[in-house]
């Protein structure tokens, strides 16, 4: 590998790469990202590998193992280029036959097609799949194109032309202009506008600057950080060298969680790359410029993606957050002026400056500009992570892109925004999402997390749940967050257990309040949200639950009970066996019944017996 | 100097000052728990929360730690403030009944009920003990350790540290473990012997002004009008 010393051997070495591909070669796309790896991409892959190798055929078909391509619901996933044909759920057992069929004759094998769980079809083509054909892939779109380990397929894709662009036709000043026009906002959560957050930085007197990437993505459920950076870690890294030319910084970090070995590793991989080539490090394209980014992997703290939190934690502190009375872009990592943005945000930099910020401007909505990416799951067909555009209504996103919910279930709510956003009742689902009018319906942005809730989902349970979660996050140095969290949380748990009272509702929606105003950081100031929203939008099973005593969706264990109906058992014993506290009595061929005293209502014999003659009520 | 408004009146500090200092002297007194003049503020206890901002676009800051700003607007007794300091002063009562100096907070505030369980904690995690032993004693022997509910002050890996040198300087600066009340009994989690103090303005003008009943300066200052 050579160091490029100019932009115009950028563009050599790019053409050149372009000349030894053949486009119109068959290749098979491999998605290797987490989700498809742990139902064993790997082993598909290596399956590939070992055929292709026996039938000789290495000169004639290309495999790419690439990063996540979002539909993880229906992997190990794997796409057949030129045609573009996606096979779901593939298992090493299918590889000869897509290689003998698919790959020599062009037959289209129907078992390994996606059915559309609405309509029944099965569909051949990626794009045709409508989890796909409605989105607007532009950050997530070349997870499926390019191997993360190789810096040629990122070139080859048009990579580091931004950066180009930055460094040899437009000075720092022209591109946080650019950038401040885009209309860009953080992609973390808080939604701040990226380039003012620039231009403050770059206005603040001190040297060196920082620049930080927040990759301690934490939320349940959500891994839209970990893809960008397991499949495509070049365009990070291109939005952050890029960011660092506008301030003139000579080094950023990079905060990984440690949990994401396969994100640290493809991205230690592209930053040597990028080294090699003379991309990062000194004089980036022969220019005056340097930049060096180091990793810094997190410890798994939750708060530690709060940016004052995750700056402390860099400085090798307690990761907690402090009062940030002083914006870190004045006096961020160790005191110097800081720019901290998500992965998202980065990834989305070389967009704008390839593109101009007129074309970025022109999605989205009024004050939420350019395209979101949510992990959708929860009781959803299509789970998985989507990119849309904003604006986007909760319908689109749940009918038309996740398929609707599974066994004909009624829809009750969506959950945004992580244990720190708000459930949305079915009735809002016509609402456009963008930053402000998700904090309008009590939810927010976030980093992404979409949960979908359908029928069966208590929504006192999922409040208490979130409350859970925060309590053992809260890095416990607000009293109003550490001893607020505890204090809704006793509520909550009498509320489900059936054993509280109106006044105590009107206490919980006090405190609640309480807390969203005097917490110091954004885990305590949001942390409320899923109760305030429940109250709001679910007072009615807040009340069954204190006035009835009942549980609505049949989920607090305290709240319901089991019988067996004499009439239907036949006492074929499966219950009995399965019951783990012993709570079921009878004879062999005569009724069971369950003994109230010892039942833990954990459900089990309902799931297990096959005659329906368990009750819950 | 910098010059700011302060419960409506316009008042100037050094450049540096915090907003709690400021209010201090001018002799506006915001309660705090962590605060020590000595210490590095921490902002923990929340009680010192004053409202900054144009009302309607207003946010709550812990006056410790905030610097104050050319030309801000600062309320330290709003109804937004004192509603927030209630129920935190109700949680400290639930969770630490037996400190006179909570107790006499809420005789201040007149929180007269407690809603929650009590607890009988002895701790509130303060950290005033954390920032003694390492700013003033120089020994770092104690420090904060865990997470969330389960954070406490300990000693490194809960052993005995060879870097205490039982100075007792923790004690001393602790406002829950010396000064005990004697005042509440099991049931009522609350004492209130020493309930006699109450802002009569705060309902009738979103502000408080002097704790004297009948309130001196709501009758002296006609042209402050009463919110609607």
């Amino acid at each position: 590998m050579k160091k490029i010393n100019s932009p115009a051997e950028l563009e050599k070495l790019r053409e050149s790469i372009l000349e030894s591909m053949d486009k119109d070669k068959p290749c098979i796309s491999i998605c290797t990202g987490t989700g498809c790896s742990a139902s064993g991409a790997l082993e598909v892959a290596s399956a590939f590998e070992a055929l292709i190798k026996e039938r000789g055929i290495e000169a004639n078909i290309d495999t790419k193992l690439t990063g996540c391509h979002g539909f993880c619901e229906q992997g190990p996933l794997i796409v057949l280029k030129p045609r573009n044909i996606l096979y779901c759920r593939v298992q090493p057992e299918d590889v000869g036959e897509i290689v003998d069929k698919t790959l020599l004759k062009e037959e289209i094998l129907e078992r390994l097609l996606y059915v559309n769980p609405v309509t029944g079809e099965r569909i051949a083509l990626e794009e045709e799949v409508p989890f796909y054909n409605k989105q607007l892939r532009l950050t997530f779109g070349n997870n499926g194109q390019l191997e993360p380990t190789k810096i040629e397929d990122y070139l080859a894709l048009g990579g580091y032309a931004s950066l180009r662009k930055a460094l040899e036709e437009m000075t720092p000043q022209e591109v946080l202009e650019e950038v401040k026009a885009s209309g860009l906002r953080g992609r973390g959560g808080a939604g701040f506008p990226t380039g003012r957050k620039w231009e403050s930085c770059f206005n603040a007197p001190g040297y060196p600057k920082y620049l930080i990437c927040n990759a301690d993505e934490g939320d349940p459920g959500c891994f839209q950080d970990r893809s960008i950076l397991e499949g495509n870690p070049h365009s990070v890294i291109e939005g952050m060298i890029i960011g660092a030319y506008v301030v003139n910084s000579p080094e950023g970090y990079v905060y990984v969680r440690r949990e994401y070995p396969l994100a640290i590793k493809n991205l230690s991989i592209a930053i040597d790359q990028a080294k090699e080539y003379g991309l990062l490090g000194e004089n980036i394209l022969g220019s005056n410029f340097s930049f060096d980014i180091k990793i810094n992997r997190g410890g798994g703290a939750f708060v530690c993606g709060e940016s004052s939190a995750s700056i402390a934690s860099i400085e090798g502190k307690v990761g907690e957050p402090r009062d940030k009375h002083t914006h870190a872009t004045e006096k961020g990592l160790w005191n110097k002026p800081t720019i901290l943005n998500n992965v998202k945000t980065w990834a989305n930099i070389p967009l704008i400056i390839e593109k101009g910020a007129r074309w970025f401007s022109s999605i989205g909505t009024e004050n939420s500009k350019g395209t979101m990416i949510f992990s959708l799951t929860g009781k959803v067909n299509n789970t998985g992570l989507v990119e849309v555009p904003m604006g986007i209504t909760l319908k689109e996103l749940v009918y038309d892109l996740g398929g609707g919910v599974p066994d004909g279930k009624k829809l009750k709510a969506v959950q945004t925004g992580g244990p720190s956003g708000g459930c949305i009742p079915e009735r809002l689902l016509d609402l456009p999402v963008d930053y402000e009018k998700l904090t309008e319906a009590g939810s927010m942005m976030g980093s992404g997390g979409m949960i979908v809730m359908d029928e069966d989902t208590c929504m006192v349970d999922v409040a208490k749940y979130f409350l859970l979660f925060t309590q053992d996050e809260s890095c416990g140095c607000c009293f109003s967050c550490r001893e607020g969290i505890t204090r809704m949380l006793e509520i909550m748990e009498d509320v489900s257990r059936g054993e509280s009272s109106l006044e105590q509702l009107d206490l919980l929606g006090e405190l609640a309040q309480v807390v969203k105003d005097s917490t110091m950081c954004g885990l305590g100031q949001s942390c409320p949200n899923p109760v305030l929203s429940t109250i709001r939008y679910f007072e009615d099973e807040y009340r069954a639950h204190i006035m009835d005593k009942e549980c609505p969706a049949g989920v607090c264990r305290d709240l319901i009970t089991f019988t067996i109906n004499e009439e239907l058992c036949n006492g074929c014993g499966v219950c009995l066996k399965k019951c783990p506290a012993e709570a079921i009595q009878g004879e062999k061929k005569e009724p069971h019944a369950i003994i109230q005293e010892k039942c833990t209502s954990c459900g089990i014999c309902l799931e297990v017996c096959k005659y329906d003659a368990v009750n819950k009520k | 100097m910098i010059k700011f408004t302060l419960n409506g009146t316009e008042v100037s500090v050094e450049k540096g000052t915090t907003l709690l200092e400021a209010a201090n002297f001018y002799g506006i007194e915001i309660p705090t728990l962590c605060y020590d003049e000595g210490l590095t503020p921490y902002g923990a206890c929340r009680l010192c929360l004053v409202e900054i901002g144009e009302p309607g676009r207003s946010r709550l800051v812990s006056s410790c730690t905030y610097r104050v700003r050319e030309g801000m607007i600062v309320r330290t007794h709003s109804e937004r403030v004192v509603k927030s300091r209630k129920m935190l002063i109700e949680l400290y009562l639930a969770t630490c009944p037996s400190s006179k100096v909570i107790q006499d907070l809420a005789s201040n505030y007149h929180v007269t009920s407690v809603r929650f369980r009590p607890k009988n904690e002895d701790c509130i995690l303060c950290g005033l003990c954390v920032r003694m032993c390492d700013e003033q004693m120089q020994a770092k022997a104690i420090s904060f350790i865990n997470r969330g509910g389960r954070r406490l002050v300990s000693t490194p890996f809960e052993r005995k540290s060879e870097d205490c040198r039982l100075c007792g300087a923790c004690m001393y600066i602790c406002p829950t473990c010396q000064a005990r009340c004697q005042g509440p009994q099991e049931e009522s989690t609350i004492c209130n012997a020493c309930l006699n103090l109450s802002p009569p303005c705060l309902e009738h003008f979103d502000d408080v002004m002097c704790y004297m009943d009948p309130c001196v300066a709501c009758e002296l200052d006609t042209k402050r009008k009463p919110k609607e």
